[in-house]
């Protein structure tokens, strides 16, 4: 994300919008998301620096307000260097259900646009309005609507591309922020593009950047100028042909509406590396209960059950099992990642983080389940949905498997969850 | 060694001895087949798991004991023309020689040859083909999971004079009783042992009339329980499974509100043809009415297929899910013109039997699968 954050140019161009004919993509992105949702809550930082992170020693940046981002803070950064930064930051500890809560009604209203609404993150989505273009006008005229109910119903601001491509319509947003609208005409497209540094295209990493460079190549421009056998020789036939490709502002794929889950993992970096098998496994019950609660949230069960185990020299590793059906009971996810974890070798060994996943997803009702003779027919399933519920009236941490109850509040810190999507995620 | 032998006993005790050898040895003297010839001809092989030995009546006219390739020796054996066989040994090697075919085998050293497990005292004995066939009615129900390996196993329960065979792979469940002839009277006990290695034996002794069951236990500080088989001139012993085994007589239900009797042969037939489209993981659903039995798979935009069946049915009209597999299995397994399937719910266990026995002395208990939606 850090040289990415190069590509923002705040100050949006001004005047009137560029012709949108033939660009029915919107790619719509909230502006520093997290901080943006804290200040509806504390107005009086409006116009401060802020970092919305967790502040202990291992804490990164999780989103960073226009102000702190002048001192060169970014995303993902490690608290403690931003502080270094901008000491005069003010850190908010996150609060994801709350993000959650202000993302699901912005998707809502996306989709109440089109059904065509791809989200990539909390806080981002590509819209294709083809369809909406007779019932709501034109895409820029649509764009401005959606900026408009954004801030209107969420006291937030968003910044829209427009263009005729994903790769484009997300250049765009990005062009525009924060608070904008961008139009890239669709016979305008190379004109936006070649001035762009290579970064600018999607699966040019530091490496490629430098390989390029090397090269004499520097922007899009330099790079669409050059034959495409002599990208291929430097760079593969594959990614060779894709950033020429790109290159152009050709970019096929379509928008897909939200694809399920294709996996649901947390992970959890200790503030200080740990050995003691009992407290991994504690830790791998806890990760376990909150990708079950998930999956049961997402009406999903999945095969694959995973354990990472990350060492005090970052060096990881990842053990798999397939069961005979699929679960979405907190109890087998955890009996086999503990089975993983005994298996690993990497007992009483130091670990940094340690994460749960399941994968090979399907939705609970499309699948059919053999059922065994062993199980009870009112037991943990019943057992786990009512904690769900539990928890949804009463909030985090209200009821929690006995071996946890020891445990201060639910701890935030430095943790990660995640679902992996289907479809291209950049 | 020294000796003349009929090629067909040969074939037959070598292909028999050569079922034991380890697919892949962990020493290479493992691969071998032991031949110890004197007033008879024993062959060996032994992989710390399994042994087996055949014996054939035939007299050396040099004893001897060597070691071969078996996995070789079984080979070229199989392929000799129908005429006598002279095996010699000379030095380091052995020849074959039958008809105008000669082999020479390297010897492996017979002094690194593991020691055989002694066969334990007979504990009783089976008619062969009774054995077998039970065997394989249970076997089918054994796990293939190695993760839960008590359950790769059959239970073998000795009550007196019954003898029940119990396997489960947690999602169906085969019992079966009959009865054998204990040496002694007394005897309770119960032993665990691979499944696959005991339908393969089962299958192998049928040759004989009986088969003797030669057990111990391990118990009391005896060393690894293992159970020996013999019968007609062949012994196979294994190592006993050890690990807890699910209280199965709690999973086998004793009331049911639903019976239906198809005919066994097109019930079968039906459940093929209807699970051609069934995808992997997806069942077959019944629905059982008051005169047939209509037989489904695939849903939605999948493929479909029903085929409706005669039966005889009392119950409520229900429909009931079953992985086809499990449910072929089940009823192959019954050994009936007529199976009997009794069940309570959608999600209960269902239990498949022969015709209308009030006592079945096999019983094969079958999950459902619950259906989707």
């Amino acid at each position: 994300m850090s040289r990415k954050q190069q590509l923002h140019r705040p100050g949006a161009p001004e005047g009137p919008p560029g012709d949108d004919t033939g660009c029915p993509i919107l790619h719509v992105d909230m502006d520093a998301f997290f901080v943006s949702v804290e200040l509806l809550d504390r107005p009086e930082l409006r116009g401060k620096p802020v970092i919305v992170g967790h502040p202990g020693a291992r804490g990164v940046v999780a989103a960073a307000s226009y102000e702190v981002r002048a001192f060169g803070v970014y995303s993902a950064m490690p608290i403690s260097r931003a502080r270094r930064l901008c000491p005069r930051a003010v850190i908010i500890p996150p609060a994801h259900e709350k993000y959650a809560r202000v993302s699901a009604a912005v998707m809502e209203i996306f989709r109440s646009v089109t059904p065509l609404v791809e989200p990539l993150a909390m806080d981002e989505a590509f819209l294709d309005v083809s369809g909406a273009i007779r019932r709501l006008g034109r895409p820029a005229e649509i764009a401005r609507q959606i900026r408009e109910q954004v801030a209107g119903q969420q006291g937030i601001t968003c910044s829209v591309g427009v263009a005729s491509t994903k790769f484009i319509a997300k250049l765009a947003s990005t062009r525009s922020k924060p608070d904008g609208l961008l139009v890239v005409p669709a016979d305008g497209v190379a004109a936006f593009l070649r001035p762009l540094p290579m970064a600018a295209l999607w699966g040019v990493g530091e490496r490629t950047e430098q390989h390029l460079a090397r090269l004499g190549l520097r922007t899009v421009g330099d790079l669409a100028d050059t034959p495409l056998p002599a990208l291929q020789r430097e760079l593969g036939n594959a990614a060779g042909a894709h950033l020429y490709e790109l290159s152009w502002g050709r970019d096929p794929r379509p928008v897909v509406a939200s694809t399920p889950d294709k996996s649901v993992g947390a992970e959890e970096t200790f503030p200080y590396d740990i050995s003691d098998p009992e407290v991994i496994r504690r830790e791998l019950l806890r990760l376990a209960e909150k990708v079950g609660a998930r999956l049961r949230a997402g009406g999903n069960s999945g095969r694959t059950i995973s354990v990472k185990l990350r060492m005090a020299d970052f060096k990881t590793f990842t053990r798999a099992r397939t069961l005979p059906e699929p679960t979405d009971l907190a109890r087998v996810i955890y009996a086999t990642a503990c089975e993983l974890y005994e298996g690993s070798g990497l007992e009483r060994v130091q670990l940094r983080l340690v994460g749960v996943r399941v994968e090979n997803l399907a939705p609970v009702g499309q699948t059919s389940r053999q059922l065994a003779l062993d199980e009870q027919e009112s037991g943990w399933h019943e057992a786990e949905r009512a904690m769900d519920q539990v928890v949804r009236r009463f909030g985090r941490g209200a009821v929690r498997p006995a071996a946890l109850v020891g445990e201060s509040a639910p701890r935030e810190h430095d943790e990660r969850e995640d679902r992996q999507e289907g479809g291209e995620r950049r | 060694m020294k000796l003349q032998v009929e090629r067909d006993p040969l074939a037959e005790a070598v292909a028999w001895t050569a079922r034991a050898l380890p697919a892949r040895p962990t020493a290479p003297v493992l691969a071998g087949m032991r031949l110890q010839a004197g007033s008879e001809l024993t062959l060996s092989t032994f992989d710390y798991e399994v042994s087996a030995q055949s014996t054939i009546p035939v007299q050396a006219d040099e004893p001897g004991t060597v070691l071969v390739s078996g996995r070789l020796l079984a080979e070229i054996v199989r392929s000799l023309p129908a005429r006598p066989v002279d095996l010699t040994t000379d030095g380091t090697r052995t020849t074959v020689k039958c008809g105008s075919a000669t082999f020479t085998l390297m010897l492996l050293p017979t002094e690194e040859y593991p020691t055989l497990p002694g066969m334990p005292e007979t504990t009783g004995t089976i008619g062969a083909d009774t054995f077998a066939s039970a065997i394989s009615q249970v076997a089918i129900a054994a796990g293939r999971d190695d993760t839960l390996p008590a359950l790769t196993g059959i239970r073998m329960e000795i009550n007196e004079d019954t003898l029940t065979l119990v396997a489960t792979d947690r999602y169906r469940l085969a019992v079966r009783e009959l009865r054998w002839t204990p040496v002694a009277p007394g005897l309770n006990t119960a032993v665990l042992v691979p499944a696959r290695v005991l339908s393969d034996t089962a299958r192998a002794l049928t040759s004989g009339a009986e088969v003797a069951v030669a057990l111990a236990t391990g118990e009391g500080g005896m060393g690894e329980g293992i159970i020996g088989f013999e019968g007609s001139g062949r012994r196979t012993t294994t190592r006993l499974l050890s690990g807890e085994y699910p209280r199965y007589q709690t999973l086998l239900p004793s009331e049911f509100s639903s019976v239906a009797e198809l005919p066994a042969a097109p019930f079968a037939d039906a459940v093929k043809r209807v699970a051609l489209v069934a995808e992997r993981n997806t069942p077959v659903r019944l629905t059982f009415a008051s005169s047939e039995v209509l037989l489904e798979a695939g849903a939605g935009d999948e493929a479909q297929a029903s085929e409706a069946i005669q039966a005889s049915y009392d119950g409520d009209e229900m429909q009931i899910a079953f992985n086809p597999q499990y449910l072929l299995d089940g009823i192959g397994a019954v050994d009936s013109d007529t199976v009997r399937i009794s069940f309570t719910t959608p999600t209960r266990p269902a239990v498949i039997t022969g015709k209308g026995e009030a006592h079945p002395d096999y019983r094969y208990v079958i999950m459902p699968i619950r259906s989707a939606g």
